[in-house]
């Protein structure tokens, strides 16, 4: 009898209560996003047009992709700073085989294949040698970009072939293939880490290590199809870039890696690993995006840009920080 | 009720409440506490006797009430306002610098300077304080190198070195052995003569009641008795604290199986490099069957060697009539040989991630399509393990972290379960964990057992090998020594085996 009482007195303790607090540090990104959104959409006439979102969308879809994957990285508890040098790579081996081909699909989808077999290799190094992922892809983003620039010669490769431009430039329905393109990678990536044994693995192997491992999961192999992510997807984001621009350039991708990693954090997905969500990520690259497209739209001096999303993404995490210690 | 002078009291909390998340930890709760006093606090895991601790040393802030220092109420609290005004916390994971020395960690951050150049007088400091403690500690000796008793002596010293009035221990006894915890008892006395307040949060009753001048027990974050330590005994302490009375300690034992079943897991002369000198055992299904020895003895590196977590040098392995060596935890678990690991936090659990989560790690294989997780069944089987070992508060989508000690380790049972174990390795299995939910997880011994799963057992609680297990071997020094039938034995006549020197190559093989 008492047993049962007291259940029933815990369950209605357990129950959640709705804090405006956790709320608040728990969907800080969205909230930000909503009212980014909003005061655009009030400052700026031409701001909430078919045309503008498109081109929003179209021009971060690269970033989306590899924030995508980036955030499996993230949560895996590791970093992948060569996402920017494996997109030149691959960018220019695409243009280098539309040049030498003159095949659209060889040439495009040739830059996929690039990204997942330099990720791979990512992978191999980090588990076989046992380096931290920081150091490796810091030192493996050199070499890929030695080998891209060694492939162009130093200079670029311009892309004549017809139709080469289809990935980049076309629309369909007046939306941009990339933007097809992108939500596809994305929604892959989202049902990868939310429902399937893979991403189950991911959170566990960056939330601990150890009791992943006692758990019957092969810590290393989950972590090298990690990486090989992470690649695979700056190939395809090089894709569509290099598709876009019709020339390879082996720095094409240079900065991107932070770009990623800034709009995974600002998301709300931990450094620490084992907590965060796909959706986060897109979350932080459009509220990144919405702030440059503001100054654009607002003639606002374009060179306090990098500043305001500074200080954005220092608040968010000050923010987040504060949340985990008041828990 | 007598009114204490007022002078004494160091501390007094009024009406204080503290939420995590949607579950209240602390629900009203007034108190005070005095010098020169041992007060400890009592209750099952997750009553909320370790976050009173805590919101007493500025760990946690209480989201209501007040907290009141020397009569006066603080506005703002937090661990360095709570050492300033001489309240310091000793908590479960000691927070020492392992690289230090003994005197560089009990003086660090107060070391005396000049124009914040340290002074080289460390030394004589530690002889000062040494002299008025007498712990014996040696002051040039690295932290890392110290036994767990020893290091907590440095953090009483740490404490002292701050001047502390009030010594808040959270648990300090739960990794300590029978020995070291008497001595820690001593010392607890020695500082209250000093006229220091002792704050002692423990689930041994014993210990509590050799120590405490003041008990409060705790109970669902409701402080249901605050009183002189005269005025309890253990009994009265357990049912204040379970609301009822307390059930017999031990389930009966199941029927041994038949002793020609053939084993399911079978070790011969095994030999690793992390300690395992000689062990030979076996377990049949639906046996239990104990390791008994010390810590360091190497029970716990022949299972961790057995599951596949460190490798074997020698000897031989077999489970379930296969040969059982290279493997990994991973081969293991396919396997059914299921391991729940003596360190909970260390590599148990993923203490971000929900009960459910947790619940299914082991098993994620099993509850997939195509890689796909059924997620209905992967809730209903967690939900289904969680309400069966009584986890509380049954909400299994928020993080394990979140949880007490006693409930974590139900999750960590839950997992091994899930993964549908034939023979299960529990290597202390109610460490950490209150009467309560030792008496669940004792009953889900014998009830696996009953099931026809093999159970080997590790406790350093040798009661309770001696009150569940079929057979038990003795282990000491990495080698098997001997094999007893624990109901035909006393636990004298056990601890009289593991203490004796045994001589070489007498092993049980």
């Amino acid at each position: 009898m008492t047993e049962a009482a007291n259940t029933t007195v815990t369950q209605m303790r357990a129950r959640k209560r709705f804090s405006f607090g956790e709320f608040v540090i728990e969907y800080a990104v969205v909230i930000l996003l909503a009212l980014v959104l909003i005061a655009l959409a009030v400052l700026s006439p031409s701001f909430f047009t078919f045309g503008n979102i498109v081109n929003i969308l179209n021009q971060n879809a690269p970033l989306l992709i590899i924030a995508a994957a980036g955030t499996f990285v993230i949560i895996s508890g590791n970093f992948d700073l060569s996402v920017g040098a494996i997109y030149g790579v691959a960018g220019v081996v695409s243009a280098w085989l539309a040049v030498a081909t003159d095949n659209v699909w060889l040439s495009l989808g040739a830059a996929p294949i690039v990204g997942l077999a330099l990720g791979a290799f990512n992978g191999t190094v980090i588990t076989r040698l046992k380096v931290h992922s920081f150091l490796a892809t810091l030192a493996s983003s050199m070499i890929f970009t030695t080998i891209a620039v060694l492939i162009t010669g130093g200079t670029l490769i311009t892309v004549t072939t017809a139709g080469f431009t289809v990935l980049g430039r076309d629309r369909v329905g007046g939306i941009f293939i990339a933007i097809f393109v992108m939500v596809v990678a994305v929604a892959i990536f989202w049902v990868l880490l939310t429902r399937t044994v893979f991403g189950r693995k991911v959170f566990a192997v960056g939330g601990n290590p150890e009791a992943a491992e006692l758990s019957g999961i092969h810590v290393n192999r989950t972590k090298i199809i990690v990486f090989t992510l992470s690649g695979l997807a700056a190939g395809v984001a090089a894709a569509i870039g290099v598709s876009r621009i019709a020339s390879g350039q082996p720095l094409s991708g240079a900065g991107l890696e932070l770009s990623s990693i800034a709009a995974v954090v600002l998301g709300g997905t931990s450094i620490y690993g084992g907590v965060g969500a796909v959706w986060r990520s897109l979350a932080g690259v459009l509220l990144i995006a919405l702030i440059g497209n503001g100054f654009d739209l607002m003639n606002l001096n374009p060179q306090l840009k990098d500043a305001v999303t500074g200080v954005i993404i220092l608040a968010a995490v000050g923010l987040a920080a504060a949340g985990q210690k008041k828990r | 009720m007598a009114v204490p002078a007022t002078d004494s009291v160091i501390v007094e909390l009024q009406n204080v409440e503290k939420r995590f998340g949607g579950t209240l930890a602390l629900n009203d709760v007034s108190l005070q506490i005095r010098r020169g006093e041992v007060h400890a606090f009592v209750g099952e895991n997750g009553a909320g006797k370790s976050t009173l601790g805590k919101v007493i040393a500025g760990i946690y802030s209480a989201d209501r009430g007040t907290v009141a220092i020397d009569g006066s109420p603080v506005d703002r609290w937090n661990p360095g306002l709570a050492q300033q005004r001489g309240i310091s916390m000793i908590a479960q994971e000691l927070a020492l610098v392992p690289d230090l020395t003994v005197a560089q960690n009990v003086f660090l951050g107060v070391e005396d300077h000049v124009l914040g150049f340290a002074r080289n007088n460390l030394l004589e400091r530690f002889a000062e304080l040494e002299a008025e403690v007498g712990f014996g500690l040696d002051p040039k000796a690295k932290v890392s190198e110290l036994r767990i008793a020893d290091q907590q002596k440095v953090e009483i010293l740490r404490s002292l070195a701050r001047n502390a009035r009030l010594v808040v221990m959270d648990e300090p006894t739960s990794s300590l052995t029978a020995t070291e915890m008497k001595q820690l008892e001593q010392l607890m006395l020695q500082l209250r003569d000093r006229g220091c307040g002792i704050i002692y949060v423990s689930h041994f009753l014993d210990s509590v009641m050799r120590v405490a001048d003041h008990v409060t027990v705790m109970r669902d974050g409701q402080m249901v008795k605050s009183v002189p330590a005269q005025q309890v005994t253990k009994e009265t302490l357990v049912t204040a604290m379970l609301g009822r009375e307390l059930e017999q300690a031990y389930p009966e034992r199941p029927t041994a199986p038949d002793p020609n079943t053939p084993p399911l897991l079978e070790v011969r002369e095994l030999r690793t490099d992390t300690g395992v000198e000689d062990m030979s055992f076996d377990v049949r299904p639906g046996e239990i069957v104990g390791l008994l020895g010390l810590v360091g003895s190497g029970r716990t590196e022949c299972l961790r060697a057995v599951f596949g977590v460190d490798p074997m040098v020698d000897g031989e392995v077999r489970f379930d009539g296969r040969e059982w060596r290279g493997k990994k935890p991973r081969h293991s678990i396919e396997a059914g040989l299921g391991f729940v690991s003596e360190d909970r936090h260390k590599d148990g659990l993923v203490l971000q991630r929900s009960v459910r989560e947790n619940i299914a790690m082991a098993s994620l294989a099993s509850r997939a399509s195509a890689g796909i997780i059924r997620t209905r069944e992967e809730k209903r089987d967690a939900l289904g393990f969680a309400t069966a070992l009584e986890v509380r508060p049954p909400d299994i989508e928020l993080p394990v972290g979140w949880f007490s000690g006693g409930n974590q380790q139900k999750a960590l049972l839950g997992k091994a379960l899930a993964a549908k174990p034939k023979l299960l390795i529990l290597d202390e299995p109610t460490r950490g964990v209150d009467v309560g939910a030792k008496r669940t997880i004792y009953e889900l011994i014998v009830r696996i057992a009953e099931e026809g799963i093999g159970v080997l057992l590790i406790s350093s609680e040798h009661e309770e090998i001696m009150e569940l297990a079929h057979r038990a071997y003795l282990v000491s020094e990495g080698r098997t020594i001997g094999e007893i039938v624990p109901s035909e034995t006393s636990v004298e006549d056990v601890l009289f085996s593991l203490f004796n020197v045994v001589p070489k190559g007498a092993s049980a093989a």
